[in-house]
């Protein structure tokens, strides 16, 4: 992620009027912004409109950005958001970590999904299937942290929570993943648990 | 070495911390013990060392190949905001605060000019009735209500900056 020019020396070409520049920075973080979007907004186009109104909307604020922060973190701050904000505007269910019906809804979910992924031979794509079948406030913490290259401290300022809040999503996150790879993944994670 | 309270219950957690490098580290030579020594420790490290491999190795979604020229296209009509404090004045904001610190002071320092500070401390004696003030008078008054607003909004900009200090101390 790190090759050619540094986010910093992009954001100061955008600045000083090369609008191309910016397109640099769409190509290196499209696919994280995009998989971030997609914990939150299960629709694919909905997902996508809402990344390239993510980018837009960072472009406009870039003047913005002061560079106290990783430029990346700034960045899934938007994400997150205005993920959230088009949620509630399409008055789509969020599901908050304790919220229990998160779990019995991934379970009526998963038993159709479950028949189109028996055959599933890969060990990552089963984690990422199982990653998909969680809460999104867990998808999105492993999503932040195995993916995104952020520190606690920085999921815990892109989410607004306190670190060790963050410490413990984490690890309940990673042992609902658990659960969902030992209850619809059995076969292929015979080997692992 | 005192082993005692890492036990079975806590052991995905401490692995975890392992792991991920967080383990306290007073802590650490007791984890790395334990995985080296107790075998179900050891199997549950291992464990959970390739799930870790496995979530390392997930692969990230992909938009549509149009994606950035979509936002390309977008971001040619406009224009970037300039940055919030290029509009925003601050010693405007901190002249409209020392004003109303000095008047707060002003009104402070006049009000305990009249107390007669030799009266009795007896609540009979105070120089003032206190059962004949007409507070109706004083809160009626439009400039004091404004007044009191005006500080009622301060008070919370104070908060609110305060609060923002605390929390970014936190973060850094």
């Amino acid at each position: 992620m790190s090759t050619g020019s540094t986010d910093i020396e992009i954001i100061s070409r955008v600045l000083n009027g090369e609008q191309h520049a910016y397109s640099e920075l769409v190509e290196r973080y499209k696919n994280y912004v995009f998989t971030l979007t997609l914990r939150f907004i299960k629709s694919r186009e909905d997902a996508e409109e809402v990344a390239q109104d993510i980018f837009v909307k960072v472009y406009r604020s870039l003047a913005d950005f002061k560079g106290t922060s990783k430029f990346s973190t700034w960045l899934y701050t938007v994400v997150y958001t205005t993920s959230i904000t088009f949620l509630r505007k399409k008055k789509m269910e969020v599901h908050s970590l304790d919220d229990e019906r998160t779990f019995e809804l991934a379970d009526s979910q998963d038993s159709g999904f479950r028949a189109n992924q028996v055959e599933q031979k890969s060990k990552v794509n089963m984690v990422n299937q199982a990653i998909k079948l969680l809460s999104p406030d867990d998808a999105q913490v492993i999503t932040l942290f195995y993916k995104a290259e952020q520190n606690l401290e920085e999921i815990a300022k892109i989410l607004g929570l306190e670190t060790n809040t963050v410490k413990v999503r984490l690890h309940r996150a990673r042992a609902r993943l658990k659960e969902k790879m030992e209850t619809h993944f059995r076969e292929e994670v015979k080997d692992i648990y | 070495m005192n082993t005692g309270h890492f036990n079975n219950e806590h052991m995905e957690e401490r692995l975890w911390e392992y792991i991920d490098g967080f383990s306290d580290p007073d802590d650490l030579p007791v984890v790395k013990s334990l995985i080296e020594e107790n075998q179900s420790w050891r199997e549950k490290y291992n464990e959970l060392v390739e799930v870790n491999q496995l979530l390392h190795a997930t692969e990230l979604e992909e938009p549509s190949m149009r994606f950035t020229k979509n936002v390309m296209e977008e971001i040619t009509r406009l224009h970037i905001a300039p940055a919030a404090s290029s509009y925003i004045n601050h010693r405007i904001i901190w002249g409209i605060g020392i004003f109303f610190i000095v008047l707060i002071v002003g009104f402070l320092v006049y009000g305990l000019g009249q107390i007669d500070w030799s009266a009795s401390s007896d609540t009979s004696m105070l120089p003032v009735d206190i059962k004949n003030l007409d507070y109706s008078a004083l809160f009626n008054n439009t400039y004091i209500n404004i007044f009191m607003m005006i500080n009622v909004v301060l008070g919370l900009m104070l908060l609110d900056k305060v609060l923002m200090n605390k929390r970014k101390k936190h973060y850094t």
